[in-house]
């Protein structure tokens, strides 16, 4: 690390800090996707890695999803430790079979012959006015798959410092950046050297109500924390992290000091993420509750493309206070 | 490893003995197919020995192999004993990947076999990352990538054509043209049939070879070779061939004539070699007695192998879900 360390970053940095540090550190590494070396990414994460790093090891890929993700999966097989780039996970349907009928089944199909450590990072979720092509928020799709890891960065501090645990997994992981966090700004402090990527974190301690959420979502779930602090309603914020395998543990801990739960998820309600979650507190704590478990999801449409109409399908830090006020003060 | 092809006794009657272990190793699993010992999807390779048997005699031990769902003759040929590949079938613990795989995914890890694929096309991205990590740690192998004509309808086949060219990767494309995926003839799938001229199309050398001569295919596919470790470049190799049992066990084979299996069973690989060595003076009917006596030995073994097999612990199902390390 350079000597001049900066007291504070974006996640967009913190991003590009880790994948040089990566490279740097281990000459099996290399990184590749569609525009990351030349043009610097779409989210300009890797602007000015391949000049740095060359053209070895930042790889610009043709508009080949399936062919350059199932490459990485090769690529890990021989030897390698690839970083693909899906540039959204949008785009990641592309190479959802070779995400999904491949790296995730070799392991098990070839009975423990082979390991698949590779990491693919994508961008996802809304809140750029992209349309519903480029907006959605699939990692709970991913995190069905048995076999990957699914991981959801949402702190300066995860966006600098997963990348290396994923890439020390034997398996493969997948990395979903919030496309409204690379602008973030935090500190990232330099006596932490590494994080896990097995445990949920609680952001902001509460006794009242338990908010789960992840990536794009946290922020705004701890921004209704502070609203319902103003009006004495102390809710816990529980950063989910690592979506498969959910750290059930951590989640149970506070179902049972709070006894109430709102789930923040911008996947979409059915058949997701947060009733994996909602029904993994049924099954394990049901006798916890003191009240039904809410969840604040994307309204169940495309998202849309005009500013107030995408707004409105996400979910709010207004709307998540919402949901957790009618828990903490029923009737109200 | 050399590009001539000496067919002498030695080397003849060594090609004729791989092709009879597939036909033969096969010709057992249909029948254990009717016994029910093997069970889900069986794809049968018979007709297309040649393939694998004349690829694999230009490929060295260094170098990787990707298959097909249709690719116990691909496994036979690269030396996937059959012990463990019949084991696998029976879906024991003994087979090659612990009964987790079966028919269609057959993995040896010692030989560089990396997979039977029943993901049409999807073997050939998988290609390019095997060769190009091969080629970022300094191994000069080459990567055989087999796949039946039917991947050439698949967006994969064209995504890998044009990246491995693009990325100059050493990879020897295998097409195993039997001209029928499953029951469509290529003639209604694809616009150009000829698979080979679609290298052009990627500024790749290819061509076509009799994919039921295995001393074509592999005079053929040592040149390939040779000029993937040479250059560096990949090269398209499209073989002929014609299976001539049905697509799966499933397939009553409606969507084609009796005349025409009979056609190509006139150019049964194995009969043509045996035939040609008879008249060169190089296989006598006590060769061919023993040779087949030493392979049903081998084939009988195998079977053996598998009866004698255990059930992988179901307490193990979970197991290898996820891996503790990367093996080495």
């Amino acid at each position: 690390m350079s000597a001049a360390a900066q007291p504070r970053l974006t996640y967009r940095e913190a991003c590009r800090q880790a994948i040089r540090a990566a490279i740097q550190a281990d000459p099996r590494v290399f990184l590749m996707g569609e525009d990351v070396g030349r043009y610097g990414g779409c989210y300009a994460v890797t602007k000015g890695l391949m000049e740095e790093l060359g053209e070895a090891r930042i790889r610009d890929t043709p508009l080949s999803e399936s062919a350059f993700v199932g490459a990485g999966i090769g690529a890990a097989i021989a030897g390698m430790r690839p970083i693909v780039e899906v540039m959204t996970c949008n785009f990641s349907l592309l190479a959802l079979d070779q995400i999904m009928n491949t790296a995730a089944t070799i392991p098990h199909m070839s009975g423990g012959q082979f390991a698949v450590p590779l990491v693919i990072r994508m961008a996802t979720g809304a809140g750029r006015q992209l349309a519903a092509q480029h907006s959605h928020s699939l990692e709970g799709w991913f995190a069905h798959i048995p076999g990957l890891r699914i991981l959801a960065p949402a702190t300066i501090e995860d966006a600098r410092h997963m990348l290396a645990a994923a890439l020390a997994d034997p398996n493969p992981v997948l990395i979903f950046e919030h496309v409204m966090l690379y602008n973030t700004e935090g500190e990232l402090d330099p006596a932490v050297e590494g994080v896990d990527i097995a445990k949920a974190r609680i952001r902001r301690p509460g006794r009242d109500v338990t908010l789960i959420t992840y990536g794009g979502s946290l922020f705004k779930t701890l921004a209704a924390a502070e609203t319902l602090a103003g009006e004495g309603i102390e809710a816990e914020v529980l950063d989910l992290r690592v979506l498969r395998p959910l750290d059930t543990a951590t989640i149970m801990q506070s179902v049972a000091r709070t006894r109430r739960v709102v789930i923040v998820d911008e996947g979409w309600r059915a058949g997701s993420l947060s009733a994996e979650v909602a029904m993994r507190i049924v099954e394990e704590a049901f006798f916890e509750l003191d009240a039904p478990i809410r969840r604040v999801c994307s309204r169940e449409v495309p998202i849309p493309y005009a500013a107030h109409l995408e707004q409105a399908a996400l979910p709010q830090p207004e709307t998540i206070a919402a949901a957790a006020r009618g828990l903490a003060r029923p009737g109200k | 490893m050399t590009t001539k092809v000496h067919l002498d006794r030695a080397h003849g009657l060594h090609l004729l003995r791989e092709m009879l272990r597939i036909r033969r190793f096969e010709g057992k699993c249909a029948e254990l197919y009717q016994a029910q010992k093997i069970r889900g999807f069986l794809h049968l390779y018979d007709g297309q020995e040649a393939v694998s048997v004349g690829v694999m005699q230009a490929l060295g031990p260094q170098d990787a192999i990707i298959g097909t769902y249709r690719e116990h003759g691909q496994a036979i040929a690269r030396g996937v004993p059959m012990g463990p590949l019949m084991a696998e079938m029976f879906g024991k613990l003994e087979g090659c990947c612990r009964g987790r795989g079966g028919s269609m995914h057959i993995f040896d890890r010692s030989r560089r076999f990396l997979g039977g694929n029943a993901i049409v096309g999807a073997g050939m991205p998988l290609a390019l990352g095997v060769a190009l990590a091969d080629r970022m740690q300094g191994r000069k192998t080459v990567t055989a990538c087999f796949f039946g004509e039917g991947a050439a309808d698949e967006g994969e086949f064209h995504e890998s054509m044009n990246l491995a060219a693009l990325w100059r990767l050493p990879v020897l494309f295998v097409c195993e043209n039997n001209l029928y995926s499953m029951g469509t003839p290529v003639g209604i799938a694809e616009a150009e049939t000829a698979i080979w001229h679609k290298a052009a199309g990627y500024r790749m050398g290819g061509e076509a070879v009799d994919g039921m001569d295995p001393v074509a295919v592999e005079v053929a596919a040592r040149r390939a070779v040779e000029r993937i470790r040479d250059d560096g470049a990949p090269y398209l190799l499209e073989c002929r061939t014609y299976r001539f049992r049905a697509h799966s066990m499933f397939d009553a084979q409606l969507y084609r004539s009796k005349e025409e299996i009979e056609a190509w069973r006139a150019k049964d690989p194995i009969l043509r070699l045996r035939d040609w060595l008879e008249k060169a003076g190089h296989l006598h009917p006590a060769d061919l007695e023993r040779i087949e006596a030493e392979v049903d030995e081998e084939v009988a073994a195998a079977v053996a192998f598998a009866e004698a097999g255990t059930l992988e612990p179901v307490e193990e199902l979970d197991r290898f879900v996820t891996m503790d390390e990367v093996p080495l």
